[in-house]
């Protein structure tokens, strides 16, 4: 649980410390890159049926149409990976470009 | 957009706004809930003291080293905080969590040939450990975490240039950083009628993937990818730089057209090796094929095992198929795929051809598939394996993941993979020991493998792979690691070795490579020594260990 928060801290202290004002499109461009593959709609996305299997019919299996996702519960997962999908290194994903894609991704998160 | 300062203070409430459902999110949204706050992380800047030192080197040597290094890479780039080496843990580890667990001091992430050097150069100077990847994303044999915990991770991933591709003459050069998702990319966009040739994940490096014996989908000789490669650059652990073949001629016109060059050829010697740094390689591409038809042969009778094979080795042997052929079956019942690339015409003579070899085999069915002509419309490529067609992807994982057949998965995998004869004896043999090993080695049961699944996909080449489920239960990954090296040595025995194995038991495997009191990988070893006299590169990777790091 600590280990969680800690990451969660240093997740955020590296976004603080990427660009503030992020290229145009570079979060979407960062999203084909690297989650497309697995996360969007149609067969043979394995994050989509894992998320389709995990969550029935409560949630929606394609990230990009979630809307409790914010951009900091996007940036943990990227940077601690989950089940089978390993972390993103900064050679991957650099703190600017994670900042963006978690912008990106978090398009239609409607805060509680 | 969201602006950084509601970006920030949002924190708490993030964690609290995940999926109840997310282990990982609730997790966080417990901590930030807590009534004592946890300890403050240590900052992730580039200029933390790393918390692990390398084996043998003191933190004066090391500060230098990073000193050093920060002037060559720039200080993003080189990572000595826990939050950033932890990123280079690997994630499948059969050790997830335990002493035993391969990690990293730190990372280093060079961007041209010349930082690769300077690197290496340091490192050499004061010992220290290297370990290098190309994108680190060697799941199932490894990762990215070190061979030999303490090692620098020496990434790879921001040389990421294609360098060259070439339609006429079929070739691509690249650099490590290169994915086949990058490659096919580059291709596409550029118009070129070639295909690459995927493995099953598309986001593993191409030279990565070659240099540890990975294969694909397509067609031979294009899925042996360490086979199919033509020249190397490699990087030795003094700084120096060779390239192979006939990259040795200055101003070479024909580096990526003639793998032999002169002299003894070297390049084996970075194949699951440690002897050197591969930045740039070059692969054959396949010209992309008129049309692809494969057919599926049935035997319903044990015995008739030994025909089809026998079937399918001649037929290979003549590159009458060519496809990556995939066996299936057990007991009494015995399938083989068989792909078959080319144009159109010639395609449809050969299925003749085969389907009048596997006929003399009485009550075998032969079924015919459909015949795809390329390039393939979107619907199409909708509907087929992208991979069999030169398109990389990650569908793989919906096999090995969560899915409707198996909820619960643990998450990560490791894979035992002996290659045995070609034949249907040796095949009916490894059946029935794995049929009769199995109730002891699985516990009774109570342990769940997947397989026996047999990979025929290399010419000439049975691969009898058992899958091994691993997550961050320790005792279930202990009883893992116990039946993956049951299976190691009960296939030794049989005279059957593994052609790739996950870094903590590469040394065990090594060991069953032990003809003529392992003179095989002594010789390494001196080769090794002869190269690398400090043993700074990758040590330990595939069971080869610098002289002060092996046991008497």
């Amino acid at each position: 649980m600590r280990a969680a928060t800690a990451t969660l801290a240093l997740i955020l202290a590296a976004l603080a410390g990427a660009a503030s004002a992020a290229e145009p499109g570079l979060g979407e461009s960062v999203y084909k890159r690297w989650c497309v593959h697995c996360h969007s709609s149609g067969r043979g996305n394995p994050g989509t049926e894992s998320l389709r299997v995990k969550y029935k019919d409560s949630l929606p299996a394609v990230l990009l149409d979630r809307t409790d996702l914010s951009p900091q519960a996007i940036a943990l997962f990227v940077r601690q990976g989950v089940l089978s999908m390993p972390p993103f290194r900064k050679t991957e994903i650099t703190d600017a470009e994670l900042a963006a894609l978690a912008d990106y991704m978090a398009s239609k998160y409607v805060k509680p | 957009m969201t602006d950084r300062r509601s970006f920030l203070q949002a924190a708490a409430a993030a964690a609290a706004a995940m999926p109840a459902a997310s282990s990982l999110a609730a997790a966080a949204a417990a901590g930030a809930q807590a009534a004592t706050p946890p300890p403050a992380p240590r900052p992730a800047t580039s200029a933390t003291a790393p918390s692990r030192l390398p084996p043998g080197v003191s933190r004066a040597d090391f500060n230098k080293v990073l000193t050093a290094w920060r002037g060559t890479v720039g200080g993003d780039w080189v990572f000595t905080s826990d939050a950033d080496v932890a990123l280079y843990r690997d994630a499948y580890s059969p050790y997830w969590d335990e002493p035993e667990e391969r990690v990293a001091s730190a990372a280093v992430a060079p961007q041209t040939l010349e930082q690769v050097q300077a690197v290496v150069r340091v490192a050499n100077q004061y010992r220290v450990p290297l370990y290098a990847i190309s994108t680190g994303r060697n799941l199932a044999y490894g990762g990215s975490a070190p061979a030999y915990s303490g090692s620098v991770v020496l990434d790879l991933k921001r040389m990421n240039r294609v360098l060259e591709v070439s339609e006429r003459n079929a070739y691509a050069l690249v650099e490590p950083g290169v994915n086949y998702l990058d490659l096919y990319e580059h291709i596409t966009r550029a118009n070129l009628d070639v295909w690459i040739d995927p493995p099953d994940p598309g986001w593993g490096s191409v030279i990565g993937n070659a240099l540890d014996g990975g294969g694909g989908w397509t067609a031979s000789p294009f899925r042996d990818h360490f086979g199919s490669h033509c020249g190397m650059e490699v990087v030795l652990a003094n700084g120096e730089v060779v390239r192979t073949g006939m990259g040795a001629l200055p101003n070479s016109k024909s580096w990526q057209h003639n793998k032999w060059g002169y002299g003894p050829w070297v390049d084996g010697l970075f194949r699951q090796g440690n002897m050197g740094v591969v930045t740039k390689m070059g692969f054959y591409l396949m010209p992309r094929p008129e049309a692809m038809q494969s057919a599926t042969v049935q035997v319903t009778r044990t015995e008739d095992a030994v025909p089809l094979i026998d079937t399918l080795n001649l037929l290979e042997s003549q590159h009458v198929v060519n496809g990556s052929t995939q066996l299936f079956g057990a007991g009494a019942s015995w399938s083989v795929q068989i792909p078959i690339y080319g144009p159109e015409k010639v395609v449809r003579a050969q299925m003749e051809y085969c389907k009048d070899k596997f006929a003399k085999i009485a009550n075998s069915r032969f079924t015919e598939g459909e015949l795809v002509r390329t390039p393939l419309d979107a619907a199409t490529l909708a509907r087929v394996r992208k991979v069999n067609f030169g398109v990389p992807d990650l569908s793989t994982f919906a096999m090995l993941g969560r899915n409707a057949q198996n909820p619960s998965p643990p998450g990560g995998h490791i894979g035992f993979s002996p290659i045995i004869p070609r034949t249907g004896e040796a095949l009916l043999e490894y059946s029935k020991f794995y049929t009769d090993n199995l109730p002891a080695v699985s516990e009774r049961g109570t342990l769940r493998f997947q397989g026996p699944v047999y990979m025929t996909n290399w010419d000439r080449t049975l691969v009898a792979m058992i899958m091994f489920p691993i997550g961050k239960d320790k005792i279930m990954n202990a009883k893992m690691r116990a039946a993956f090296e049951k299976w190691v040595q009960l296939a030794a025995e049989r005279g059957w070795g593994e052609y790739r194995t996950p870094a903590v038991f590469q040394d065990l495997v090594a060991n069953t490579y032990s003809y003529n009191n392992r003179s095989l990988t002594r010789m390494r070893e001196t080769i090794k020594d002869a190269l690398d006299p400090n043993g700074i590169l990758s040590p330990g990777r595939y069971g080869v260990w610098p002289k002060h790091l092996r046991k008497a």
